[in-house]
């Protein structure tokens, strides 16, 4: 297992500066600069502006400091917030998005596998039909459309829940959490649906059926271990996924998140903010997938043996 | 199942919280839309609306905008007196003029801030705003580098004295521009130096500044606190105790925020709600005038552009009524010159007819009858939907009325500023809001080797036209010759003005003294929360 870890981290490096190496030439090839606005510069102050952020430099000068810092944790000023660095921004962002995330797949998790189990284990009856009619419509229904009906509904005609902001008010994390953990929780309850069935059909839930253990043991105990193996495959990608992916929801709900700033970089030609957070993103990428595949190891024996 | 009734039970308790408009009447804070997250807070720096709103709150300048439009009122400097020959300025600070640490604010802060921004290496993307003055331009180019010559001196600690390089009747009006205010010297160096673009004083605990606001709590992407100055030199006058600027890009979100009750007032109205509230005369709706105008920009270096008469013939062949009636449709007017008309007291007097039959006289003359052999002309614009649905509009009566095939470009943003930098395009959507409040922050613009004319129109006339007027000391010979000016513009149309901008936002009823003026400046000693 320590090898496997081991082995997994060590392929992580070459990724991530292959990855931070494609970007960095990827945005210069790009139109359009970091200074550029409406109200045109002058020369003069375009130079000026290059010269403070390096930019005068060969791009294989550029590259080389860049790299050499970025090695060493300094991912460089933001280019867009003067006196703001890139790390420091990552980390006011971070925390928002991982908790934003975390309850999103709290709530992903508990519906999806609740109504997946439920529908596997009454087949064909309409707990079966209704919540995976319920799932199809989460995962065809796109964020940008969920959160603002969600907000109509609890937020202008109810007046139940704030309609933004993130801890300022009381329960304004539920609509974004529920917003972004909907099609998650869609996938999830399928995934252990279909997981659950094959695991019902094996031979040693028969032989724990025989035994006359009770419906429930038998489900909740034995059948949920592999029948959830396909759910933690999914998780690891998902969760990078969430966090990744969070920027429509951030923007919807007015959170303060990653993701904001992410999308937002990209726009500005904020070269430094995009390859920090790039770099980022991708890191936890490999984080949880490396996550995900140590969890399917520990359910599952054949996968640790191999 | 069982945690459904707890789930209820929550939501039910968050139902009885009470909005933040209601509670902020209550505690005089303000819940203000801004648009997007500011670059920062330090004057010299920064460039955008919405810096503009926060650092007007936090700082102020020798003089203020007057809040229901005409000439600046008096801010850092309680008087000023202007010599006969109109190049002497001299200000007297107010005697009670304190930063937001509670150190003196003085005039040896003035000269130092402006020796900042003028330096090179800060990188300063205002500095021409203080070109008006004597020798600044040269000291910013790095022609001198005795600052001493620069005309910018405190006679004492009180008394500042500026010199010009001629007689410009507006310089007073740019006072009000944040790239003219002084920063607290030693606070800046304390956290870098001179031309230090990434020193952290203007964070939260360091920022210190001499508006009727401090700076309380930054956090990125979600809200800038300012709460009241004690050390304002006008304290007794200002009634809010805070302001929250939330920085929000979506439109939607915004609109939303303000029908729960979170906003005092939005940033701006998504523009298919807008008919709506007009509609049903939304108590709530805001249409302001502005300084702005939206224009296309024709590449006259284009083999065909560069023909008058085509671009004449483009120009009338536009229904700009129905463009502001049908698509824009948030009360704002067709323009019928470059600069807004009303702005200090100018009218120009141009006209741009829309007459068809004219415009496809001028074709036919160009060598085009009926647009036959016309090449393809391509309209460039940055993704937006309101301006794909004007261009679609242009593109629709060109063809109509003209017979020539256009062709719609978009583009993210910073793609079509670059290609508009470098003349990579035929016709361009652009749109210019005034920095100050004078015609010459209009018309400025079009004269040879602006930065910002980017049509590459150079007329020899005109600059002298706008040169001329500059150096007149009455304002009704100055707006006579810049009348003059305009209308050669107009007549030579490098750029097609289509429609006057105005400020349309929903503001509570709670708001008062958030007075209409063309800058759209709102500073907080004249805004109260009532009921």
């Amino acid at each position: 297992m320590l090898i496997l870890i081991l082995r997994r981290l060590l392929v992580a490096i070459p990724v991530l500066i292959i990855v931070a190496s494609i970007t960095f030439f990827l945005i210069r090839l790009a139109p359009g600069g970091p200074f550029d606005s409406e109200k045109v510069v002058s020369p003069q102050v375009l130079k000026n502006l290059n010269e403070v952020y390096n930019l005068n430099a060969p791009v294989s000068e550029q590259y080389f400091d860049y790299m050499v810092n970025a090695l060493q944790g300094d991912f460089g000023p933001s280019f867009r917030y003067p006196g703001r660095s890139v790390s420091e921004m990552i980390l006011t962002g971070l925390p928002v998005t991982l908790e934003l995330a975390m309850y999103a797949v709290l709530f992903a998790t508990i519906l999806g596998l609740i109504a997946g189990i439920t529908a596997a284990v009454r087949k064909n009856t309409f707990l079966d039909y209704f919540p995976m009619a319920l799932a199809m419509l989460g995962i065809c229904m796109p964020t940008f459309l969920l959160g603002p009906l969600l907000l109509l509904l609890f937020g202008i005609e109810l007046e139940l829940l704030p309609v933004s902001g993130w801890g300022d008010l009381p329960g304004d994390k539920i609509l974004p959490a529920i917003t972004l953990g909907a099609a998650y929780a869609a996938y999830i309850a399928r995934l252990a649906r279909g997981g659950m069935l094959e695991t019902l059909n094996q031979d040693y839930i028969r032989t724990a059926r025989a035994k006359g253990l009770p419906e429930f043991k038998v489900v909740l105990v034995h059948a949920v271990r592999g029948g959830l193996i396909p759910v933690i495959a999914f998780m690891g990608p998902a969760i990078a996924g969430l966090i990744g992916g969070s920027f429509v929801v951030e923007t919807i709900f007015q959170i303060p998140g990653l993701g904001r700033f992410y999308v937002e970089a990209a726009f500005n030609r904020d070269y430094t903010m995009i390859l920090g957070t790039t770099i980022f993103f991708s890191a936890l990428i490999i984080f949880f997938n490396l996550l995900s595949d140590l969890t399917i190891a520990l359910f599952n024996p054949q996968a640790r043996s191999s | 199942m069982k945690i459904f009734p707890f789930i209820l039970l929550f939501v039910i308790s968050c139902s009885k919280s009470i909005s933040p408009v209601d509670s902020g009447f209550e505690n005089q804070i303000m819940h203000i839309a801004n648009g997007s997250e500011p670059q920062g807070l330090d004057p010299h720096i920064v460039t955008g609306v919405p810096e503009h709103r926060l650092i007007t709150s936090l700082c102020e300048g020798l003089v203020i905008t007057n809040p229901k439009g005409g000439p600046n009122l008096p801010g850092a400097a309680e008087s000023w007196d202007i010599s006969d020959d109109g190049l002497v300025y001299t200000f007297h600070l107010q005697p009670l003029a304190k930063w937001s640490n509670g150190e003196e604010v003085t005039a040896e802060d003035f000269v130092w801030s402006w020796m900042r921004i003028l330096t090179p290496s800060l990188g300063s993307q205002y500095p021409d705003m203080l070109y008006y003055v004597k020798n600044a331009a040269a000291y910013h180019m790095g022609e001198i580098n005795d600052f001493s010559l620069v005309g910018i001196k405190a006679l004492n600690s009180k008394t500042l004295e500026i010199t010009l390089e001629q007689p410009y009747s507006f310089f007073l009006k740019i006072l009000s521009h944040y790239s003219t205010y002084a920063v607290p010297k030693n606070v800046v160096l304390a956290h870098g130096s001179i031309d230090d673009r990434n020193g952290a004083w203007t964070r939260p605990g360091n920022f210190v500044c001499n508006g009727p606001m401090q700076l309380k709590s930054w956090e990125l992407n979600k809200s800038i606190v300012a709460e009241k100055n004690p050390y304002y030199w006008d304290a007794e006058k200002v009634t809010l105790n805070e302001m929250h600027f939330y920085p929000i890009v979506n439109e939607s979100t915004e609109d939303r925020m303000f029908r729960a009750g979170q906003l005092h007032a939005t940033y701006s109205v998504p523009q298919e709600k807008c008919p709506v509230y007009i509609k049903e005369n939304n108590p709530n709706l805001r249409i302001d005038p502005y300084v702005g105008v939206y224009f296309y920009r024709i590449n006259t270096q284009n083999p065909v552009l560069k023909d008058k008469r085509i671009r004449q013939a483009l120009a009338y062949s536009i229904d700009r009524e129905q463009i502001v009636k049908r698509v824009s449709q948030c009360g704002q007017s067709p323009a019928d010159s470059f600069t807004p008309p009303g702005i200090d007291g100018y009218f120009p007097d141009t006209q741009i007819p829309f007459d068809p039959e004219l415009a496809a006289q001028l074709l036919t003359e160009a060598g085009f009858p009926a647009g036959e052999g016309f090449p393809k002309l391509e309209i460039l614009f940055n993704t937006q939907e309101g301006h794909r649905k004007i261009a679609l509009a242009v593109q629709q009566m060109w063809q109509k009325y003209l017979g020539i095939e256009v062709e719609l470009v978009n583009t993210d943003w910073k793609v079509y500023l670059s290609r508009e930098m470098v003349g990579d395009f035929q016709i361009s959507r652009a749109g210019w809001i005034g920095d100050y409040e004078d015609p010459n922050t209009f018309l400025d613009l079009m004269r040879p080797n602006r930065g910002n004319n980017k049509t590459g129109w150079e007329n020899e006339k005109y600059d002298e036209l706008i040169i001329k007027a500059n150096a007149q000391s009455n304002q009704e010979n100055r707006y006579a010759v810049l009348r003059e000016a305009e209308k050669l513009l107009i007549d030579e149309m490098p750029v097609l003005p289509i429609y006057i901008y105005v400020r349309q936002f929903l503001l509570s009823t709670d708001v008062k003294g958030w007075d209409p003026n063309p800058t759209d400046t709102h500073h907080p000693k004249f805004i109260t929360l009532e009921r």
